[in-house]
């Protein structure tokens, strides 16, 4: 089922803040959508839109061309997990999965043996056979989370919105339940929008990555073309770890304030200015001195991490630039005479330069 | 119980002084409540037996009893939906001067019971503010079984309001959410997901309530009319045989109060068990 936002807006009640400020977003049928964002960019805010939680006030939210006018009409069609998973504490687990059947008027109310047989299935599906008949204050939190998913997914919805579902979850359960997830997606065709902090979590599951910042959609782009070229700075800094280096371009290359950082040659379609370098740790290479040349640059190891030895580049100007190298055996301090940057993208006034 | 005396005598404990504590704990409360209690056992069988035996066959103080265990149940239970009404708007309901209506709640336990049976006694007395007109309608509260029960949901209110306001304010209201989401229908979504996680709350109201009206004298006293084998309430007859220095008669009265009491308080505790089995973490 295609989700499509347009021009979606919301004041906060009373001060009359921006929450959402014209929030445009075509998800397409069976797409798995990660939204990312800081805390207070709206995330949140836009998925409970999306379910009709919160009252927009401009703006349309339609389910497969169908324009949604409140709760009642995304009933049965939307599933949402909440992030503390809103379990109802006085059910069982099984209760709480067929809640969504059980206040179903009598005349399309399936009978009490094929709703039974439902949560059946959907406790097989969840990988919780035997948790039907315990209360949720007697359950960890994966498995609430996973009760909780299958409450959402009883009435058979097309659309799956999950806030923060992973967030009260211990780093393994988080990832195995990860994975897990995005498989339940695929094999019941349904499109997932999921809301996260966590932008590896977002590049791990998601097809598509929409980062959000103040209300507003910064970029919206798959894991891979927002690696290689983030929109804003706030881009390729919220997605990993960055170094900035400012300098000037000019003549289509790129000379750095800083001399001991090496100038590269930049494509012509870039105007001549100021302008920043932002580069991962991992992309830096340290230039080794020739012979005769001194070495101003040291780095010395600090942790390691995902086969990368972690080192802290001490230089005038700049306090520890992080930067990376492949574990190799070796292990001590490292000399050198200037860094190359050229794979660093550039930037002005915040935003990339193409 | 072994166990317990076992704990008594061990000193090694990570609370400090937990020996200390816990004699102080357990002299005050038999000081304060078993000692008084126990007395109150006692007492009604040194006349002697017979005497006692007479006492309790008294159809006046049997319709008394009944007067008081009625009403207040009564009572609670009509204080059940307005606690509940109460508590919600006072949690949810963002409206203007709810921090004074809070205040306001405690009143009925701060204000003198005499006092307060006095207000309403004035009130819904035939020529009162309430009384006239409701009387009109053929509604006589004052002087009957009615009127006590106006004055027991007067001073029972408060507890009902306390013991469900903090269940309720811990109750998400992702809850309601969750339920509308998944298609229910407004009183759906009252009586599925607020009300029945408040069942063990609405219960201990009750429980306090009740237990509150079945002592309750002074606010109750003024309105009642204090007929025999009518309007009269167990407490008051207490102090009617007290003041006939027929003492037997009133620890009879009192013996049979307080079994009673403990009884139906017993068995609330119990269902509330029963009923918040669901909170207990494994």
């Amino acid at each position: 089922m295609s989700i499509e936002v347009s021009a979606l807006e919301r004041f906060a009640p009373g001060r009359g803040k921006a929450l959402l400020r014209k929030v445009s977003l075509d998800v397409p049928d069976s797409a798995f959508v990660a939204l990312v964002g800081p805390s207070g960019a709206g995330k949140t805010t836009l998925l409970r839109a999306i379910a009709g939680l919160d009252p927009y006030q401009a703006g349309t939210v339609s389910l497969d061309g169908q324009v949604m006018e409140d709760v009642s009409a995304r009933a049965g069609q939307v599933g949402f997990v909440f992030q503390n998973y809103a379990l109802f504490p006085h059910m069982t687990a099984a209760r709480n999965i067929a809640f969504g059947l059980d206040v179903l008027p009598a005349a399309r109310r399936p009978t009490r043996a094929r709703i039974n047989e439902r949560v059946r299935e959907l406790l097989e599906l969840m990988q919780i056979p035997d948790l039907g008949g315990a209360y949720p204050a007697r359950l960890s939190g994966g498995q609430r989370q996973r009760v909780a998913l299958a409450r959402a997914l009883a009435t058979g919805p097309r659309v799956l919105l999950l806030d923060e579902p992973f967030g009260a979850l211990d780093p393994i359960v988080r990832r195995s339940i990860r994975s897990w997830l995005r498989e339940l997606h695929d094999r019941l065709g349904l499109t997932t929008i999921l809301v996260t902090h966590d932008q590896e979590e977002a590049l791990d599951v998601a097809d598509r990555i929409v980062v959000m910042q103040d209300g507003q959609i910064v970029q919206d782009a798959s894991p891979v073309d927002l690696d290689s070229s983030p929109a804003t700075e706030f881009v390729m800094e919220f997605l990993g770890e960055a170094v900035s280096f400012p300098g000037i371009v000019g003549a289509g290359r790129m000379v750095l304030d800083d001399p001991l950082v090496l100038p590269f040659s930049v494509p012509d379609s870039v105007a001549d200015g100021p302008a920043v370098a932002m580069i991962r740790p991992y992309e830096i290479q340290l230039v080794p001195a020739q012979p005769g040349q001194n070495a101003p640059l040291r780095a010395v190891p600090r942790g390691a991490r995902n086969g990368y030895r972690h080192y802290v580049l001490n230089c005038a100007g700049h306090d520890g630039i992080p930067f990376f190298l492949p574990q190799d055996g070796a292990d001590h301090a490292l000399e050198g005479a200037a860094l190359d940057i050229s794979r660093a993208r550039l930037f002005r006034n915040g935003l990339a330069c193409l | 119980m072994k166990q317990f005396f076992l704990a008594l005598l061990r000193s090694n404990r990570a609370l400090p002084g937990y020996r200390l504590s816990l004699i102080t704990t357990l002299l005050w409360a038999g000081l304060l409540i078993v000692l008084p209690l126990s007395t109150l056992l006692v007492r009604p069988w040194q006349d002697g037996v017979s005497a006692m035996l007479t006492a309790l066959r008294d159809g006046r103080m049997f319709a008394a009893l009944w007067t008081s265990f009625s009403c207040a149940a009564t009572a609670a239970a009509c204080n059940l939906p307005f606690g509940l009404m109460l508590a919600w708007a006072l949690v949810r309901g963002h409206l203007p001067g709810r921090h004074v209506a809070n205040a306001l709640i405690d009143l009925p336990l701060a204000l003198p019971t005499a006092v307060s049976g006095i207000t309403l006694a004035t009130l819904y007395s035939p020529h009162g503010w309430l009384g006239e007109p409701l009387s009109r309608l053929g509604i006589f509260v004052s002087y009957n079984r009615l009127g006590i029960v106006v004055a027991l949901m007067f001073v029972g209110l408060p507890f009902m309001v306390r013991a469900i306001e903090p269940v309720l304010r811990d109750l998400p209201h992702e809850l309601e959410e969750a339920a509308q989401l998944l298609g229910a229908r407004p009183w759906q979504v009252f009586t599925r997901v607020i009300v029945a996680p408040l069942l063990p709350a609405l219960v201990t109201g009750f429980g306090l309530a009740f237990a509150r009206g079945i002592g309750e004298y002074g606010s109750v006293i003024f309105i009642a009319g204090n007929q025999p084998f009518r309007s009269e309430i167990a407490p008051l007859l207490i102090v009617v045989r007290l003041q006939e220095f027929d003492y037997a008669g009133a620890t009879a009265i009192a013996l049979v109060l307080l079994v009673a009491s403990l009884l139906v308080l017993l068995l609330v505790g119990m269902m509330r068990k029963r009923l918040a089995l669901w909170s207990e973490p494994a």
